[in-house]
């Protein structure tokens, strides 16, 4: 392990114009500058898809409001789904996992460097296309018409007789470009972590994170293959005289619901995985203690991935499914609260006994815990199927699953913002910015999804534009939207923290932490190289033998 | 908590909205609200247990600034620890699985008993199509059924089929939702204890006008119900000379849709207006039935209801007085 660098011919870019930074950044295979490419085009379509959000809220600040019309707010309801799941949510974990796993496990790169900017390259495109049918969604009608047939797009509604023009295509194109991109980096990320590891990192000694993107790696090859075969299925049907999900001639639209939610539901774990790595890898660190339970941590994890390919139709408890087939899936539905439990517990036990520091990624962790506890038992609620008839499609279950990908998959993402900022980018980043963000985001967070699921309660659906007065749903719709404020100003804290302390930040060292993996034994940024010598390990936290000879962890491992 | 305490506080619900959950009048949702107290306080005591934990741990952890700058002492697991987080959760499973299934077999597995009252439910877009097979009725979007009194249940069964995309029956007080799926046939009951009227609305996305597709049940005694359908049955109410309004009617392309029994008017792709008066509501329930809301429908429906199906017709101020004036006949 050095932090010596080595200077290789070429590689110094500071005396480079801008074009051809520029182009060395179009046609990079590093899995570095592919990781910050990733996050960076998610960072874009965070804000996109937050603007959708907000014009939806403010649609329904009031009862009968008139600021949008109902095609724009179906419009926007598909689009702020489809691009917070496909070209925020998998970006951003899939650009951390690019970027952390080769460094974590002692690597120079992925193990198939051309083909992660490949897979980079058609996530983006996907992401271009979809935002293209703002233009072209019509074709030769003329305006542009974004996809209004939500983000799961339920048959018959995308048949050409429901859904006619282009805006269902630029849909189903875009997620089938950018599945070919997943498809990619799952592949890719299992092939690295199996066959990349330094020397002495077997897989009992890998760090959680990489544990983790392994699970998530096999889950993406096996979810995102029935969603691809699906839009290919739908294009078929849509231009080629198919009849799968094309009711009026047969089909089947209950068919579209089991391809779209086998991938659907472990689709929340592939996000909701990379995050508990994140969660993992910075709970020990700053409560200064080995995560708990390292083994039953990775059983866990593997459960969940096993248990969450057979939920998938608790999302369908309302299609009208036999009580024998509703039975199943609400025991295994709540199964999988099982190893998830085991997993709050085991973080609960790393912090017990430690000394707990308050830094911008540890509260947003924190945060992580309880709001996930919440998001996990309104889980529990809407796995009791007859429950579930009451509250699916309802603003409850939009509630409970915004504070499971926001509160508890977002939380993380920006706890491992600050705690690997100062790793990408050698600066860092201005700690009272960062908890200015942290708490006007938590504030914000509360006061839209804590007060989201009462309307739900009292009977409001999802997806509508409108509703009427007299429902008692007014005033927790008003709480609702003006979350959004303080979400938004939280937001804006995070950007500029990041693009100030880029700029202005003082330089943080390889180790600001004081961590244990092996991505802090490099500079910060890394060489192109990573590391000048391959390290050699001997315990899941190589830095901690390093640093107490006297008492290292393979002593008890 | 005191456990009387959270019903007391859901009922009060009731008087905050009318399609409140936890304020059930019929056996499904009863059997609902019943598993959805015993789930909310399980859940409840597992929140209070883990965030205490995790506000202790956190409070009593933090690092204080006495701290001498040692290491804090390495744990790397307890199996008996881990072997009971593991153990309890799965107990709390079995018992809320139990619970659950018992609930869905009360529901899903019900006897139809042989005086049930059938009807066929018809989800369009972006209207509800009601036809009591048994009793040779047709109306829309203002379904009437009788109360079902818990001594000699008197329960309605839908069945539930969709014209063209998927649409979801939920009145919250009455029962959970059900899909209505194209080619996919579904059913469910209701047997409301309390007479009065019922909302609810579709809940899964249908197209443009989605939110505007509203459900109003009329749980009647049994006498008025049977009033009620008797004059159902009753043909189209004609004073024997065709009207200038009916010529327009059915002159126009209005009857490819909508059917007056009786009449030149056999069309099925809106909703029957051959008792179009006995309804309070016009549109899905977007607005009330008053002859100026009918006019305005008439003469160009996206203003109520925008993206909705029907199109304006164009006819002249003249023309939509007459047709106003015949729509005020059928009653």
């Amino acid at each position: 392990m050095s932090t010596q660098s080595i200077a290789l011919p070429g590689t110094d870019a500071t005396q480079r114009s801008l074009v051809e930074q520029l182009h060395q950044w179009v046609t990079t295979v590093d899995h570095k500058r592919l990781g910050l490419l990733y996050i960076s085009y998610a960072l874009i379509f965070l804000v996109i898809g937050g603007v959708e959000a907000t014009i939806m809220r403010i649609q329904l600040i009031r009862p009968l409001n008139n600021f949008v019309s109902p095609q724009v707010f179906n419009r926007m309801f598909t689009m702020h789904g489809t691009t917070m799941i496909f070209f925020v949510a998998m970006p951003l974990v899939f650009g951390f996992a690019n970027y952390l796993v080769p460094l974590m496990i002692g690597a120079r790169d992925m193990a198939f460097p051309r083909l992660n900017a490949f897979s980079f390259w058609m996530t983006a495109f996907g992401g271009l296309l979809l935002y293209f049918s703002f233009v072209g969604g019509d074709g030769l009608y003329g305006a542009g018409n974004a996809p209004d047939v939500g983000w799961f797009a339920y048959a018959p509604l995308t048949a050409q007789a429901f859904s006619p023009g282009h805006s269902t295509d630029f849909w189903t194109l875009s997620l089938l470009v950018s599945g070919i991109g997943s498809i990619g980096t799952a592949t890719n990320l299992m092939a690295t972590i199996l066959c990349l590891r330094c020397r002495g990192m077997t897989l009992g000694k890998m760090p959680l994170l990489a544990w983790l993107n392994l699970t998530m790696g096999w889950l993406v090859l096996l979810v995102v293959s029935p969603l691809t075969a699906a839009q290919l299925m739908l294009l078929v049907d849509r231009y080629l005289g198919g009849h799968f999900f094309d009711t009026q001639a047969g089909g089947s639209a209950v068919l579209w619901m089991h391809f779209f939610w086998v991938f659907g539901h472990p689709e929340v774990y592939v996000l909701v995985i990379p995050a508990f790595a994140f969660v993992s890898e910075i709970i020990p660190v700053f409560s200064r203690k080995a995560i708990f339970g390292y083994p039953i941590m990775v059983a866990a994890t593997v459960g969940i991935g096993f248990i969450s390919m057979s939920v998938w139709a608790h999302h369908m408890f309302t299609v009208g499914m036999s009580s024998s087939a509703n039975t199943f899936f609400v025991l295994s539905t709540m199964a999988i609260s099982v190893p998830t439990g085991i997993k709050i517990f085991n973080w609960l036990a790393t912090m017990w006994g430690g000394q707990i520091l308050f830094r911008v990624p540890m509260l947003f962790c924190i945060a992580f815990l309880f709001q996930f506890l919440i998001a996990g038992l309104t889980g529990v609620m809407l796995a009791a199927a007859p429950f579930d008839w009451q509250l699916t499609a309802s603003y409850f279950v939009v509630a409970h699953f915004h504070y499971v990908i926001v509160g508890g998959i977002l939380f993380a993402i920006f706890g491992a913002f600050y705690y690997w900022y100062p790793k990408m980018s050698g600066k860092m980043y201005n700690e009272r910015l960062g908890q200015l963000h942290f708490w006007l985001f938590l504030i914000g967070f509360h006061l839209t999804f804590d007060f989201m699921h009462i309307p739900g309660i009292l009977g409001m659906p999802r997806r509508i534009y409108t509703y009427e007065p007299g429902r008692g749903w007014d005033i927790w719709n008003l709480i609702v939207t003006i979350g959004v404020l303080f979400q938004a100003a939280g937001v804006v804290f995070f950007v500029w923290n990041m693009l100030w302390s880029y700029l202005r930040g003082v330089p943080a060292g390889s180790d600001p932490w004081d961590a244990w993996t092996l991505e802090w034994s490099t500079s910060s940024p890394p060489p192109a190289y990573n590391f000048a010598k391959i390290p050699e390990i001997r315990s899941r936290r190589p830095l901690w033998d390093l640093k107490h000879p006297e008492d290292p962890d393979w002593h008890y491992e | 908590m005191e456990p009387s305490f959270i019903p007391a506080l859901l009922l009060a619900g009731a008087f905050l909205s009318p399609t409140n959950i936890f304020a059930p009048v019929s056996t499904p949702a009863q059997s609902i609200y019943d598993l959805s107290l015993f789930v909310l306080q399980v859940t409840g005591a597992i929140f209070l247990v883990v965030f205490t934990l995790l506000t202790y741990a956190v409070v009593k952890f933090r690092k204080r600034k006495t701290a001498d700058g040692r290491e804090p002492a390495q744990v790397y697991g307890s199996t008996q620890l881990e072997l009971a987080w593991t153990v309890v959760p799965v107990l709390i499973v079995v018992v809320l699985f139990l619970a659950a299934a018992r609930v869905i077999a009360s529901i899903q597995n019900a006897p139809k008993p042989d005086n049930a009252i059938d009807v066929t439910v018809i989800g369009h877009q972006f209207w509800w199509e009601f036809r009591y097979p048994s009793l040779k009725v047709v109306t829309a979007n203002e379904l009437h059924i009788p109360v079902s009194d818990p001594a000699h249940p008197t329960p309605t069964f839908l069945t539930l089929l969709s014209a063209d995309t998927d649409h979801s029956f939920w009145v919250p007080r009455l029962a959970g939702k059900t899909d209505l799926i194209p080619n996919h046939p579904n059913s469910m009951w209701l047997d409301p204890h309390e007479t009065g009227l019922f909302l609810g609305q579709c809940a899964q996305y249908c197209g443009t006008q989605h939110a505007l597709m509203l459900i109003r049940v009329y749980v009647q005694t049994r006498d008025e119900f049977d009033r009620w359908v008797r004059e159902q049955r009753l043909p189209a109410h004609t004073s024997g000379a065709i009207s200038e309004g009916q010529k327009i009617f059915e002159r126009t392309a209005c009857i490819n849709c909508h059917t007056v029994s009786g009449t030149a008017a056999d069309g099925h792709f809106g909703p029957d207006l051959t008792h179009l008066m006995s309804r309070d509501t016009i549109a899905s329930g977007a607005a009330l039935n008053t002859p100026v809301n009918l006019r305005r429908w008439i003469q160009d429906p996206n203003t109520i209801k925008p993206g909705c199906k029907m199109p304006a017709m164009g006819l002249s101020d003249s023309e939509l007085d007459a047709v106003t004036k015949y729509m005020e006949t059928l009653r």
